[in-house]
């Protein structure tokens, strides 16, 4: 379906049920279907960042709950229209969140379990301040005085098309981030958060901006629960149903797709509505328990991710993409009519770069030059601290000391994500690509993020480009887990070449390939340099080594021992020493 | 300021709070240390032994250390049985934090299916006991929570450290692959570890009967300090529970002494943050 088509059916499907009280619905009718947009509104708004990044809030009960209370505070004691009380709550429950998670999101180990748990906790800790300060104090909150003007004559009519409007903004809000930028960020960094920010997701930032769009819709919905409910009190507001609630839909529903959470919301709340009243409440609260362990254990990526697989599963061959149509691009074939770029002056610049690990020097001081243009080798034994070095570079550590001058910036102080910005790719020796994307979508988003910074048709074109470049053309449409070990490298490969880098770092981009196949890939590794990006390469094959680059650097405990014309370099005695073992020349 | 007294008194009973902390903590640290399980519905269980302990000894007229006794061993196979499924199904750390959540709030629902939401307090004989040391007063069965916590983490730290099924155990939680290549079965030793941190909180269920009021929807409330003393005291790491549990514990009745008793809950959670944001390497 074509996206205009989409959109019309969205707008369509809106239109419907707003105009639904024109046939005068039993008020009660109106109520249940309140409930499950008002459901709708929250699953949805959760997976915004919790479905899309991984990050799970555990924690929506404390952003919807600041929403609830923002209203109740402040529409039982002034007189101001409510919409503008419902965006209060929206701008509170929303700076709580960004206040929270500007905390967790941090941290590099266990941000995603600590992120639920605490999220658990503040729900708790709100639940606290409420109770202790004037906006509750313990007895509750009456909005009975607050009036809803009546549209379609009556107050239930009103109510229901409110949760109208908040589900489908919710949904929309959730499509829209779905396939921008920040939704393909937010899908590389539930995959791989390391890899996405060094391909230059502004992770940190994009996890705000998202955690700050939930906890907003999330709250504005809040704000019009507290008028349907009327009454408001901390034990219902900020009780566990409402997390838990929340995850178990989204993650029944599908957790990956903007429409996922929706479909589970209208499932558990109409399941709900049977087993209202008395005993019933409690006996259906454990049925939800149960339902979510089921669907963890058995249908982890819900029901939409199950149908995906069976669509994928059904129809193998339907997927593949169409041949590539980028016009303007100049062909693959015939890279040695492209004139040798002319080897300039310096592009990369380690100076005496430093980096320990607990006493452990991985680099003692690292001093090396890449020039403009060229391929640089560096060797090394295991453990020497090459792929350590590419780390350094490319931002994902931080050295001790000394500095790394790119065309002028130093690298230290800057998050990986800019580093990617100013053109620098990487590969990596155990190939990390998203596993829940598929190959074109890995590949498309480098190109929309790193220096190229495309917007996502440029990128998907310029990604089928690449995927053609490396010889994957005829697997874009799988999922990485469906490849063998030499296509994995090769989509490394086509990924760092997308974001369209001045330098390229490939970290043993041979190891574990045929003969055959290592004659491919010096092919194209050529042939990236003849197209005007620097290289510097890593590798334990001195042929390869030997064929490909212009200068050789060798490392040995961290520190950077011989360098200059790789078959002088291979001929000195401490180099045969300390690595090659036997002169290979 | 409060006088020298009340501040030595709640010193005190901060301490004793702060035993039922780290006796709280230490089954989740374990868990969460060696088996990689965040589990949430560990607290559910704490409070499930609480509900079984005050009908055994509230109702069945049984003594507290019997009624322990039966507690025990029940959560010890109860846990032993749930690592049993989690294996089965392959749940890993993050999984965990959904399936424990799931099973939290079904234990939740059954404590308020069998004994309602009412308030329920256990009555014993010598239950509000205390000795009197100088100005202070000090309430026996709190004292012997205090001690018991002491105990088993030092029995837990020692066992880990100094024995061989304990050094395995760190083994395997290292690297299980290389554990199980010099003949350690991880698979067994992770069913012994549940079954341990399970009747922990089987032990913690019992003291909770004995001294505080019992009411279901305490269980999540809890969720932010017990947690808080976790990662504080580092994962998997018996020694460190008990001291976050008693550093936390101790700050949250000064506090109490200090300013409202109703900002209580805030402490824990600011403690965490702060060393969240100061020190972020520590976790």
């Amino acid at each position: 379906m074509p996206i205009r088509a989409k959109i019309a059916a969205f707008l369509g499907a809106a239109a419907a049920f707003a105009l639904l009280p024109l046939f005068q619905p039993p008020a009660f009718y109106e109520s249940l279907l309140y409930l499950v947009f008002f459901w709708v509104a929250l699953a949805t708004s959760w997976a915004i960042l919790s479905g899309f990044s991984g990050y799970f809030s555990f924690g929506h009960g404390a952003f919807y709950g600041a929403g609830v209370y923002t209203t109740a505070a402040v529409a039982s004691r002034f007189d101001i229209p409510l919409v503008l009380t419902w965006l209060a709550s929206g701008l509170v429950a929303s700076l709580l969140g960004i206040a929270i998670g500007a905390v967790i999101f941090r941290l590099r180990r266990l941000r995603g379990e600590l992120f639920a748990l605490l999220t658990l906790a503040v729900t708790f800790v709100i639940a606290t301040i409420v109770l202790n300060t004037r906006i509750d104090g313990g007895p509750g909150v009456f909005l009975s005085g607050v009036k809803l003007p009546d549209i379609f004559g009556r107050q239930s009519s009103t109510i229901y098309l409110l949760g109208v409007v908040i589900a489908f903004a919710s949904l929309a809000t959730a499509w829209f981030v779905q396939y921008s930028r920040l939704g393909r960020g937010l899908f590389a960094i539930s995959d791989d958060e390391d890899v996405a920010e060094v391909m230059g997701v502004p992770t940190y930032r994009y996890k705000l901006m998202a955690l700050g769009l939930s906890c907003f819709l999330a709250g504005v919905a809040g704000g019009i629960h507290a008028v349907f409910v009327t009454y408001v009190t901390i034990s219902e507001t900020f009780s566990v149903v409402v997390p838990v609630s929340v995850v178990l839909m989204s993650v029944l529903g599908g957790a990956r797709h903007w429409l996922g959470p929706a479909l589970g919301a209208a499932f558990i709340t109409l399941l709900n509505y049977a087993f209202v009243g008395g005993e019933w409440a409690v006996i259906g609260r454990a049925i939800i328990g149960a339902i979510l362990i089921l669907v963890i254990l058995f249908l982890p990526h819900g029901i939409a991710g199950f149908v995906a697989q069976r669509w994928r599963r059904l129809r193998p061959a339907a997927v593949s993409e169409p041949p590539a149509s980028s016009g303007a691009r100049p062909p693959i074939a015939a890279p040695t009519a492209v004139p040798k770029p002319a080897q300039g002056g310096v592009l990369l610049r380690c100076e005496d770069v430093q980096l320990a690990f607990r006493g452990v020097r991985a680099l003692a001081g690292v001093t090396l030059d890449v020039r403009q243009g060229e391929i640089l080798g560096i060797v090394g034994p295991n453990g020497s601290g090459k792929s350590t070095l590419v780390n350094a570079i490319s931002g994902y550590y931080r050295p001790d000391a000394g500095r790394i001058l790119f065309g002028g910036t130093n690298l230290v102080t800057l998050p990986a994500h800019r580093i990617a910005e100013l053109g620098l790719a990487r590969t990596y020796q155990i190939p990390r690509p998203c596993q829940r994307l598929t190959v074109t979508e890995n590949v498309a988003l480098a190109g929309m993020f790193g220096a190229a910074a495309l917007d996502r048709p440029a990128a998907l074109s310029e990604a089928r480009h690449w995927l053609d470049f490396v010889g994957l053309g005829e697997r874009a449409a799988s999922l990485p887990a469906q490849l063998n070990l030499h296509q994995r490298k090769f989509l490394e490969l086509a990924r760092a070449l997308a974001s369209r880098p001045r330098l390229v770092m490939l970290d043993e981009v041979l190891s574990g390939l045929t003969p055959t196949e290592i004659a491919g890939a010096v092919a194209l590794i050529r042939e990236i340099r003849q197209q005007g990006a620097t290289v510097i390469f890593i590798e334990h094959n001195m042929r390869a080594v030997l064929e490909l680059t212009e200068r050789l650097v060798v490392l040995n405990y961290g520190q950077v021992i011989a360098e200059g014309l790789p078959r002088d370099v291979v001929r000195q005695p401490d180099v045969i020493k300390a690595y090659l073992g036997t002169a290979h020349v | 300021m409060p006088s020298a007294t009340l501040l030595g008194q709640s010193i005190l009973s901060g301490l004793f709070i702060g035993g039922l902390y780290a006796l709280m903590g230490l089954g989740l640290s374990l868990a969460w240390g060696y088996l990689k399980l965040i589990n949430l519905a560990h607290l559910a269980f704490a409070f499930l032994a609480a509900y079984v302990t005050y009908q055994f000894v509230g109702y069945a007229g049984l003594s507290p250390p019997v009624a322990l006794l039966i507690v025990v061993p029940a959560f010890f196979l109860l846990g032993v049985a749930l690592q049993a499924l989690y294996t089965r199904f392959a749940v890993g750390e993050f999984a965990s934090l959904l399936v424990t959540f799931g099973i939290a709030v079904i234990v939740e629902s059954l404590i308020q299916y069998f004994w309602t939401a009412d308030f329920r307090k256990l009555q014993i004989e010598h239950g509000t006991a205390s000795l009197r040391i100088g100005t202070l007063f000090v309430p026996v069965i709190e004292a012997l929570m205090l001690l018991v916590a002491a105990a088993l983490s030092l029995a837990t730290w020692a066992w880990l450290r100094f024995t061989y099924l304990g050094k395995a155990m760190r083994a395997s939680a290292e690297n299980p692959e290389i554990a199980a290549a010099f003949g350690i079965d991880p698979r067994r030793l992770a069913l012994l570890m549940s079954g341990i941190g399970t009747a922990y909180a089987g032990v913690a269920g019992v003291f909770i009967a004995l001294t505080s009021t019992l009411f279901p929807a305490q269980i999540f409330a809890w969720v932010g300090v017990v947690f808080a003393v976790v990662i504080l005291g580092g994962l998997g790491n018996p020694l460190g529970v008990l001291a976050a549990g008693l550093a936390i514990g101790v700050s949250e009745s000064v506090t109490m002494a200090v300013t409202e008793p109703t900002w209580a809950p805030l402490v824990a959670f600011t403690l965490l943050i702060l060393v969240l944001i100061l020190r972020p390497g520590r976790i």
